[in-house]
């Protein structure tokens, strides 16, 4: 327990330390690299800034986020239940990740302007593929006998997806969900330099070119932090939709005694 | 007209390495509230019988009654797999419930009644326990609730007390047996337990090694009720059957 949190924030501290003593001892300037103190002082005084930014980039990710789990996952029943339809579009889902997003993002813009969408787009695009491929692997990820037992009770294809497959797809299904969060503040970014008046990637785009790199180390922690935010949402909803995971032990055992 | 009558069963597998015929013509019956228990050794076509029972597998050839009706047989019996099938995100009593949930009767009565029988199950306490904090022998007694809530005549149980310690086993015996009694209903049970059959059945089915046929039908309606492991009738016909079954064990 002090080990988890003492030794990371330890080596925090020695890097941090090791990083504001160098800029110091040698003199380098503010516009190539600021030193860490400097960069938290820009961070509370130009809070209120950070956060409007922040708001809108996190809009743009929740968003994003949202049409890639909901279309991944209702694909993903499609696919698992139409060996034709798989067959059909498994080659283009897999050639989709190749497509580097960061190519079409230009063409979004053209396509959707400057406003909130493309990024929504790109955020989308990005997360799609994750969600689909780990819901596909859950749906697989039920044992021929509780299929069989579900069907010797009579239970028809629909109460199989909702009784059986589904439930059984969430652990995998949540770990595709994080993996797509974390990508997804690459894509809102990503979505944000090509063509943004808002948002923390035009932040940073634009103090880069005012030579105000504090900004930029500023506007980077608070990407970093909406990423931790959103990790930590999800972790939260995956300990209660999977509650009945981390339940091994614990006061169970001390009950166990009634067999 | 009995319960279940089968005749004539074949069936094969089509594997990478060639065909692999496992029925070979299977037949017997099965009356009403009787108790019927097959064995037979490892890898004979057990699990492939009840799954043809269940309707989850159809047949090669042959033919199977239920109650004198012969369509599908899905949702009409209540089968036990022989691995462990609770549903590791339901309660021991959602689990129980399963059937009456699929069957889509109303649940308030359903919970009543599982609740009923988990006091007979001795399971009460543990209902919204879940199946990763039970012992084995509690999920077991949970699956078998959930097969006696089913509200099916016929009970298709394939190894329900296989993976347990010979304590447990025993315990779990005596204590199905009197379920059984206070329930009545028709039971096919697989079991490679020479004495467990002996204990709990009206009429023994022998399998021969793969391919599965009968190969002897023994009735033990002459060994009194209620049975127990020391009555002289039990251990001579636990003996006579282990010698009889011995070379068939062997390679
Ligand atoms: N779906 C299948 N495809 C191919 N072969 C199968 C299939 N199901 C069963 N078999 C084969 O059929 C044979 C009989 O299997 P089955 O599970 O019915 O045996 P069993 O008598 O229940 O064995 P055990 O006592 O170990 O449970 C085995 O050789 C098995 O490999
Ligand atoms: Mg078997």
């Amino acid at each position: 327990m002090i080990g988890r949190i003492l030794i990371p924030a330890s080596f925090a501290t020695l890097l941090l330390g090791v990083w504001e003593l160098a800029v110091r001892s040698f003199g380098v300037p503010v516009y190539i690299l600021p030193p860490p103190s400097r960069i938290a002082i820009t961070f509370f005084t130009r809070f209120p800034m950070l956060a409007r930014h922040g708001a809108t980039t996190l809009g743009e990710i929740a968003l994003g986020l949202t049409l890639a789990a909901s279309f991944g996952f209702l694909l993903a029943i499609a696919l698992h239940h139409s060996r034709s339809l798989e067959r059909g579009l498994r080659p283009f889902i897999v050639a989709s990740q190749m497509l580097p997003v960061f190519a079409i993002a230009p063409l979004l813009v053209v396509w959707l302007g400057y406003g909130v969408w493309p990024k929504v787009v790109v955020t989308a695009l990005i997360g799609f593929f994750p969600v689909v491929v780990s819901e596909l692997d859950g749906l697989r990820a039920t044992s021929r006998e509780t299929v069989d037992l579900l069907l010797s009770m009579g239970a028809t294809r629909r109460q199989l997806l909702t009784k059986l497959l589904l439930p059984a797809s969430l652990p995998s299904l949540f770990s595709g969900l994080k993996l797509a969060a974390t990508l997804s503040v690459v894509g809102a970014t990503i979505g944000e330099w090509v063509g943004a008046r808002r948002g923390l990637g035009y932040l940073m785009l634009e103090s880069n070119a005012r030579l105000h790199i504090d900004l930029v180390f500023a506007s980077i922690l608070m990407l970093t932090l909406i990423g931790l935010l959103l990790f930590g949402a999800l972790r939260i909803i995956e300990r209660w939709a999977l509650r009945w995971r981390d339940s091994a032990g614990g006061s169970a055992s001390a009950r166990r005694g009634g067999g | 007209m009995p319960a279940l009558r089968v005749s004539g069963l074949e069936k094969s597998f089509r594997t990478p390495h060639g065909t692999v015929a496992v029925l070979n013509s299977v037949t017997f019956d099965v009356e009403k509230g009787e108790w019927l228990t097959c064995l037979g050794p490892s890898g004979c076509g057990k699990t492939t019988s009840l799954r043809v029972l269940a309707g989850l597998l159809e047949p090669d050839a042959g033919s199977v009654w239920l109650d004198g009706a012969h369509g599908s047989r899905l949702g009409r019996t209540a089968y036990l797999p022989q691995e462990d099938t609770l549903l590791p995100w339901r309660t021991a009593l959602q689990n129980a419930m399963l059937s009456a949930e699929i069957d889509g009767r109303p649940l308030a009565a359903a919970r009543a009644e599982a609740m009923g029988l988990f006091e007979r199950f001795r399971l009460l306490g543990f209902e919204d326990v879940y199946p990763s904090q039970l012992s084995g022998g509690m999920r077991q007694r949970v699956e078998l609730a959930r097969t006696f809530l089913s509200h099916r005549e016929l009970l298709l149980l394939d190894e329900p007390l296989g993976a347990l310690d010979p304590q447990t086993r025993a315990s779990l015996q005596e204590w199905l047996l009197a379920v059984w009694n206070e329930f009545r209903r028709t039971v096919v049970l697989v079991t490679h337990d020479v004495e467990e059959a002996v204990l709990l059945s009206d009429r023994l089915l022998l399998l021969t090694a793969r391919p599965a046929t009968v190969r002897e039908t023994v009735s033990l309606a002459l060994l009194p009720r209620p049975r127990r492991r020391a009555d002289p009738g039990v251990v001579a016909e636990r003996t006579r059957l282990l010698s009889l079954l011995a070379p068939e064990v062997a390679p």
